[in-house]
C-alpha cells in the first residue's frame, strides 16, 4: 500500500503512522454533555467501503494527512492535507508528482 | 449422535471407515426458533451448546454466512491462556481455562487441547518486575503463574538466542504451566456436532441481511433463505459487526475492524515444545504437531475488512522471529493469511443484553477471542436465557464506555491499534 503524500509523493505505508477514523470532531470543552464525549472518544463507525481517515507522514514530511481509503480494498480515492494546511494540497512539492 | 471412542475407531477401521454419520445435519431453516444465534464461528457454536446444555433451549438455530471455520476460529495461532493482570480478565479467562481443561471429554471430540505452557520472555529489568507483578494478581486469582530467571529459560527454550550480545538480552519470563494451544478447527468442528446432538440446527450458507422488528424489538431476521422469527437473537460475529449492528439501524459502535496476519514455516522436527512470546516487540510463536512453526505479530494497525494483510508486517514479524530464535531465519515460510478482528476501544469483549430489545451482543475479541471460545459461549447462553449477565461477564458490558468502566488490561487508551 502507497500513499500519497501531497509534499512528498507517494511513498510506502511503513513510512506514515496511522490516527484513525477522520471524520470525528471533538465536542467543544463547553459542553458538559457526556453523550457527545463518549461519542468522541469511543464510538466509530468502522465502515466496510470508503473511510475518511487520518494518517501522519512520521517517517517524511510530518504532516497530517486526512485520506479517503477503501477498508475493504485498500484504494486511495484521495489525499489532503489536514489541520492549518487543508486546502494547501495544490501548492505542496509533491503535487501531482 | 454416533459416540466417538477407541472400540468405535476399531469397528470403523473394520469396515474400511464407510460407516461413519456426519458429524453434523445439515437441515433447512424452520420459519421460527426460540433463539437465533447470528456467526458460526467458535463463539457462536459455543453459546449453542451451552443454551441447550446449561439452559435446556434447544429450539435454537446458528445462521453462519460461509461454511463453519471460514471466520477466525480457523485463522488463529491457536493459544490459549488466562495470565491477565485485571481481576475481571483474569476470572473470565480463568473460567475459560477450566471449561478447556473438560473440553474434549464434554463434547466426546478431541480438539487436542495441549498444555505446553506460554512463556513470556522478558529483555528489561522492569519488564520483569511488571511480570512478577503480573504473576501475583493471577496468583491471588488462583492461576498458576511462575517467574523464571535467565538459566531457567534456556533450560526450557533451547533454541533462544540467550548470548549477552543479542539485540534484546533475556533476563526471564513469566510461565503459565497450564496455559497452551488447542486444535482451532476441531473447536469449531466439536462444538457443532455436540450442538446438533442436542436438536441445534446449524445452518450454513445463510447470511444475515436485516432483522425484523415489531415496536422497537428485534423479532427475528431476514437471511439469503428467507426470514425466520425469534424473539431472542444473539450476534457473535467478530470482525463483522459493526456491519451486522448496522443492518439493526445500530451505526456507531466501540469497535474497529481490523486484520491479524499469521504464518507457518515449513515442518521441521521438534524443537519448540511449548508457547514463546518475544517481549521486546510483539510476537507467539509454537510448534504445530505437524512441525510447522506457527507465529504471529501485531495486526497492520489501519481499519480493514480485506482478510489480507500487508507486507511491512511481515518484515517486522520475520524480523522479530529471527532476531528471538536464530535457527528460523534459515525456515522456509510456507503460507501466511489473514484475518479481520473487531478491535474494542479498550481491548476487551463485550457480552451483553441489548443494544435493542431483543439483541444480544458477543464482540469486541481482538487477538485474544481463541482462548475465550468455552467462557464466551458459556457466557452468553447465560445472558440471552436470563436476559442478565453472570457476574464473569457483568463487567463486559456496552455501557461501561459511557460509565467510565472500561477494561484496558494494557493501560494504552481508547486507541485499537494499540491494544
Ligand atoms: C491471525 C489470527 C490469529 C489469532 N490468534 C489467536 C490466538 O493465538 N489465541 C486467541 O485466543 N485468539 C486468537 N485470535 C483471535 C480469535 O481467532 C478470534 O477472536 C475469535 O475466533 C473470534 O470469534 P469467532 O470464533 O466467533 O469468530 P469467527 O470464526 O470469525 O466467527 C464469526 C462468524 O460470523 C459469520 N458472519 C459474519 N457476518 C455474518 C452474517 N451477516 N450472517 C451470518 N454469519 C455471518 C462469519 O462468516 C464467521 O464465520 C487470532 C485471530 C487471527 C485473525
Ligand atoms: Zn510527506
Amino acid at each position: 500500500m502507497r500513499i500519497h503524500c501531497p509534499c512528498c509523493g507517494p511513498r510506502g505505508v511503513a513510512e506514515f503512522s496511522y490516527g484513525g477514523d477522520g471524520t470525528i470532531r471533538r465536542p467543544d470543552l463547553a459542553v458538559t454533555d457526556t453523550d457527545a464525549h463518549v461519542a468522541y472518544v469511543y464510538e466509530r463507525e468502522n465502515p466496510r467501503g470508503p473511510h475518511v481517515e487520518l494518517w501522519h507522514h512520521i517517517g517524511g514530511c510530518r504532516h497530517w494527512l486526512r485520506v479517503t481509503r477503501d477498508t475493504l480494498t485498500h484504494e486511495i480515492s484521495s489525499v489532503e492535507m489536514a489541520g492549518r494546511f487543508a486546502g494547501d494540497a495544490a501548492r505542496m512539492p509533491g503535487a501531482g508528482a | 449422535m454416533q459416540k466417538y471412542s477407541a472400540l468405535s475407531l476399531l469397528r470403523n477401521a473394520l469396515s474400511g471407515h464407510r460407516d461413519w454419520q456426519p458429524a453434523w445435519r445439515k437441515p433447512d431453516p424452520k420459519p421460527a426458533y426460540d433463539a437465533i444465534i447470528v456467526g458460526g464461528g467458535g463463539h457462536g457454536l459455543s453459546t449453542a451448546y451451552y443454551l441447550a446444555k446449561e439452559h435446556g433451549l434447544t429450539n435454537i438455530a446458528v445462521l453462519e454466512k460461509g461454511w463453519l471455520g471460514s471466520g477466525n476460529i480457523g485463522r488463529n495461532t491457536t493459544i490459549v491462556r488466562s495470565n491477565y493482570m485485571l481481576p475481571d480478565n483474569n476470572r473470565f479467562y480463568e473460567w475459560s481455562m477450566k471449561l478447556w481443561e473438560g473440553l474434549s471429554l464434554d463434547l466426546n471430540y478431541n480438539v487436542m487441547f495441549s498444555q505446553r505452557g506460554v512463556l513470556n520472555l522478558a529483555h528489561t529489568p522492569s519488564q520483569l518486575d511488571d511480570y512478577a507483578r503480573r504473576g501475583n494478581s493471577m496468583r491471588l486469582e488462583g492461576i498458576d503463574a511462575e517467574l523464571l530467571g535467565r538459566e531457567e529459560v534456556a533450560r526450557m527454550v533451547p533454541g533462544l538466542d540467550m548470548s549477552p550480545s543479542a539485540r534484546f538480552p533475556v533476563l526471564g519470563g513469566l510461565l503459565q504451566p497450564r496455559a497452551g494451544t488447542a486444535r482451532h478447527d476441531a473447536v469449531a468442528w466439536g462444538y457443532a456436532r455436540a450442538a446438533d446432538a442436542r436438536g441445534v440446527d446449524i445452518i450454513e450458507n445463510c447470511e444475515v441481511t436485516g432483522f425484523l422488528r415489531e415496536g422497537g424489538r428485534i423479532v427475528g431476521v431476514e437471511t439469503t433463505r428467507g426470514e425466520i422469527r425469534a424473539p431472542k437473537v444473539g450476534v457473535a460475529v467478530a470482525g463483522s459487526t459493526s456491519q451486522v449492528l448496522r443492518l439493526a439501524g445500530i451505526e456507531r459502535l466501540p469497535i474497529e475492524s481490523h486484520v491479524l496476519q499469521a504464518f507457518v514455516s515449513e515442518p521441521v522436527k521438534p524443537i519448540l515444545d511449548c508457547v514463546v512470546t518475544f517481549g521486546a516487540g510483539h510476537l507467539y510463536i509454537s510448534q504445530s504437531d505437524k512441525g510447522g512453526l506457527v507465529f504471529g505479530g501485531d495486526i497492520d494497525k489501519y481499519n480493514s475488512y480485506a482478510q489480507r494483510g500487508n507486507l511491512p508486517v511481515v518484515e517486522h514479524v520475520m524480523s522479530e522471529v529471527s532476531v528471538m530464535l536464530p535457527f528460523v531465519s534459515r525456515l522456509r515460510l510456507l503460507r501466511n493469511w489473514g484475518g479481520i478482528m473487531d478491535m474494542s476501544m479498550d481491548g476487551s469483549p463485550i457480552i451483553t443484553t441489548g443494544p435493542l430489545p431483543g439483541l444480544y451482543l458477543n464482540a469486541g475479541w481482538c487477538y485474544g477471542g481463541f482462548k475465550a471460545t468455552p467462557a464466551s459461549g458459556w457466557c452468553f447462553a447465560w445472558t440471552m436465557a436470563r436476559d442478565e449477565p453472570h457476574p464473569l461477564n457483568a463487567p463486559f458490558t456496552l455501557d461501561r464506555f459511557q460509565r467510565g468502566y472500561v477494561l484496558d488490561e494494557r493501560g494504552a487508551g481508547p486507541y485499537p491499534k494499540m491494544h
